[in-house]
């Protein structure tokens, strides 16, 4: 591999770099960026919804329903698989996991930047559907054929940007399981490893199994959409008052037991390294040992094998049949156990803990109760009878916005705000921080609340006019404007965070002389801050206890890192 | 820096990193191929027209000699590492030289298979039998070619790393190997369910 000694030129240490630590921040980077901009899309969705068919101000044109439709679509699919996936499992895991097990790099460090490029590759063909003539790909994140393989360019050019995705997904996890088994430091045993790590190598078993199916789905979309197999179109199809050239024969519901078997899968790749950020912070901030470590472990551990047999509760209003709805019901009320576990053994920690509120504490404590809500209203929605009203409702948008926005979106600030100073060496500004959390909490909440009321009251997702034309919706169609003026401020909300990060960046003194300034006891605190190049720590690190031994009685200081022999420094 | 376990094997795992990232790899591809053989059989038991769709027109002699063919080059592919196993580079590159024929040979019977379908009129649209056989015959022929591309590159200049790390080499031949044989294996399952059943 590469020698530490001689220096690397400019193209290898920062843009095609194989240093798992450049290749977290170039992951880093990038998906915020598509955050931010996958989130633009919703803010001017939110004006269609708000005022419809009224001109977008300043830009002065309409977003005709097509776009509307196209920008859902693109919202979805850039806000999951090109945001929040590579900022949890691309950013955290890779700049996070080597330095939490001790390792000096990953495993395959060429494949980490193939997986970094490819992921680059994807995004940028999936943006390519913008400037297509019909607009990017509109048939929502989901796909769901015939529709999409009837729809224009754009979903050719959104199949062929999955398949980059998957492939990057799949480098970048099989890296990670590699490394979590192979280059764990001496005296780093199983149950010795951060909950965080566990749930990055429980997700990546998920993005190694699921992912594949889903690749096998779009070739079979594409070849229905460039060779005109029939996988997914049934004999007799109409479109607009024609009959097609299709063969016929297929079947759409193929596509979703496809699509959903990634798909459910995804939602916990989603929200498990979320709760992996969570609890090492609220062990760091309540300096109390994680409230039941073993269960956690296993309860993530049970959920990986569960998410991959509960994807049809996705399809209750298919016809795919009443047995396979029973059985697909009672796998979702069984995997909400270990779900329930881990939240519980989170809040737990809590008791009794002197807990210090700093920006990383309050997203993460206020990530709790956020993820309950969201696992919550989930709960009938596996229930076949009660997902008959709510389905495709504004109830599941409600939903699942809880679990990711104000849950995993709270968890990577949280985490972002924890692991500056590792990265940087200097701490972000606390009082900008709290501004951005407050607000942000407040809006978060004031966009999604009101949807669930929309939703019980049955006001569908993805109508362009939102509701208007329908009469069961005159009743609650006034929250949509409160809604949008939520999402617009919470537009605003951002400025103080992105502000404090080039604030801290552009900071030259009171550097953190401390390698670990919040007196963590996990192993990357035991490397310089910001490490040293490539190859990360200075001597080979020893793990001489487990991951969370905060107070210890009788010790000095209130943490015992897991890397100093003696403990009590 | 040098990450460790590349070619020594982890006391406690018993693993050098790039077999359990092969193990790993062919795991994902078994979801692959699984999500093909499903739609596969989702889509043939819920089509009552399936019998008309002319499986039978396809060339089992041709496929059995390919299966041969096939099952020759997973030999020679052990045979390879065995050999470099016993220090041996000159027969390496004989039973290296005969996987890749073997590879090379299987892609030409396939090709000819390919075109006698598509002179008689049939294509992937024609019907969901021939869908299904074009795609996952030719996924499978996507599978063949990046083989053909890992082994030609130990066979041609990747060979160097024989002089300098023996060791690491021979594992590379065996990470290969493996992955040739899951090619091999995919085929095995492909060959009854679209020409036999």
């Amino acid at each position: 591999m590469t020698d530490s000694h001689h220096e690397e030129s400019f193209w290898r240490k920062y843009i095609f770099s194989i240093d798992h630590k450049v290749i977290g921040i170039q992951y880093g980077i990038t998906s915020l960026l598509f955050l931010l901009f996958g989130f633009s899309l919703m803010l001017v969705m939110r004006w269609q919804l708000a005022y419809p068919d009224q001109p977008l101000p300043l830009l002065g044109l309409r977003l005709s329903p097509d776009m509307y439709n196209s920008f859902g679509a693109m919202h979805g699919t850039i806000m999951i698989f090109l945001g929040v996936v590579p900022v949890v499992v691309g950013a955290f895991g890779n700049y996070l996991v080597p330095l939490q097990i001790g390792a000096c790099d990953m495993a395959f460090p060429k494949l980490n930047m193939a997986s970094y490029w490819s992921y680059f590759v994807g995004g940028i063909v999936m943006l390519m559907g913008f400037v297509l003539p019909g607009g990017a790909a509109s048939s929502g994140w989901t796909s769901y054929p015939p529709l999409s393989v009837v729809a224009t360019t754009g979903q050719t050019v959104w199949l062929i940007g999955m398949v980059f995705l998957i492939t990057s997904s799949l480098l970048g996890s099989m890296n990670i399981i590699v490394t979590v088994v192979q280059l764990r430091a001496p005296g780093l045993t199983w149950m010795r490893l951060p909950f965080f790590v566990w749930a990055q190598f429980v997700t990546s078993f998920l993005l190694v199994l699921a992912f594949p199916p889903l690749e096998a789905a779009a070739i079979f979309q594409l070849m229905d959409r460039l060779a005109f197999t029939s996988f997914f179109m049934p004999s007799g199809l109409i479109v607009g008052g024609a009959t097609t050239a299709y063969a016929g024969g297929g079947s759409p519901l193929l596509w979703q037991h496809l699509f959903w078997f990634l798909a459910h899968p995804e939602v916990y790749v989603l929200i498990l390294p979320a709760l992996g950020v969570v609890g090492e912070i609220i062990s760091n901030n309540t300096r109390r040992p994680l409230w039941g470590y073993k269960s956690l472990v296993y309860s993530v551990i049970f959920l990986g094998f569960m998410s991959f047999i509960v994807w049809a509760h996705h399809m209750f209003l298919t016809g795919m049949g009443q047995g396979m709805s029973m059985f697909f019901a009672v796998t979702t009320m069984i995997i909400s156990v270990p779900s329930v576990v881990i939240l519980s053994c989170l809040f737990i920690s809590l008791w009794g803990g002197s807990i210090r509120f700093n920006t990383p504490m309050l997203f993460a404590l206020s990530f709790l109760p956020m993820f309950g809500l969201g696992g919550l209203t989930g709960l009938p929605l596996g229930l076949p009878l009660s997902d008959i009203h709510l389905h495709d409702t504004y109830y599941v948008i409600s939903h699942f916005h809880y679990v990711v926005a104000p849950g995993t979106i709270f968890a990577i600030f949280a985490g972002i705000y924890y692991w500056f100073p590792k990265i940087t060496g200097k701490k972000l500004n606390g009082v900008l921080g709290k501004i951005h959390f407050l607000f942000s909490f407040i809006f978060m909440n004031g966009i999604f609340f009101p949807m669930l009321i929309q939703g019980l009251a049955g006001v569908s997702r993805r109508l362009a006019d939102g509701g208007e034309s329908y009469a069961h919706a005159q009743s609650v169609i006034h929250y949509n404007e409160f809604m949008s003026m939520s999402a617009w401020l919470l537009g605003l909300a951002q400025l103080p965070f992105i502000l404090n990060i080039i604030l801290t960046l552009i900071k030259k003194k009171d550097k953190v002389a401390d390698p670990n300034p919040w007196n963590a006891t996990t192993m990357e605190w035991a490397c310089p801050s910001p490490p040293i190049g490539h190859g990360n720590f200075e001597t080979e690190p020893v793990a001489y206890r487990g991951p969370y031994e905060y107070s210890v009685p009788d010790h000095k200081n209130d943490f015992s890192p897991q890397f100093d022999k003696l403990g009590d420094k | 820096m040098k990450i460790p376990y590349n070619e020594e094997l982890r006391p406690d795992t018993g693993l050098y990193n790039a077999k359990l990232g092969i193990w790993l790899f062919l795991a994902s591809e078994v979801m692959l191929f699984g999500g093909l053989f499903s739609a596969y059989i989702m889509l043939r038991l819920s089509d009552p027209n399936w019998a008309n769709y002319g499986q039978s027109a396809l060339n089992v002699p041709l496929a059995t000699l390919n299966t041969a063919v096939l099952i020759s080059s997973s030999v020679t592919m052990v045979m390879s590492w065995v050999s470099l196993k016993l220090n041996d580079l000159k027969k390496y590159k004989f039973y290296m030289g005969l996987t890749l024929l073997c590879s090379f040979g299987f892609l030409i019977i396939k090709y000819i298979e390919y075109t006698s379908k598509f002179d008689h009129g049939l294509y992937p649209s024609t019907n969901n039998f021939l869908a299904v056989y074009f795609t996952l015959t030719g996924l499978h022929g996507l599978h063949v070619i990046g083989g053909i591309l890992v082994n030609g590159y130990f066979f041609g200049p990747g060979i160097k790393m024989w002089n300098t790390e023996p060791e690491r080499f021979t594992n590379r031949i065996e990470v290969a190997g493996l992955y040739w044989h899951f090619v091999d294996l995919v085929w095995i399952f492909l060959f009854p369910a679209l020409y036999l059943l």
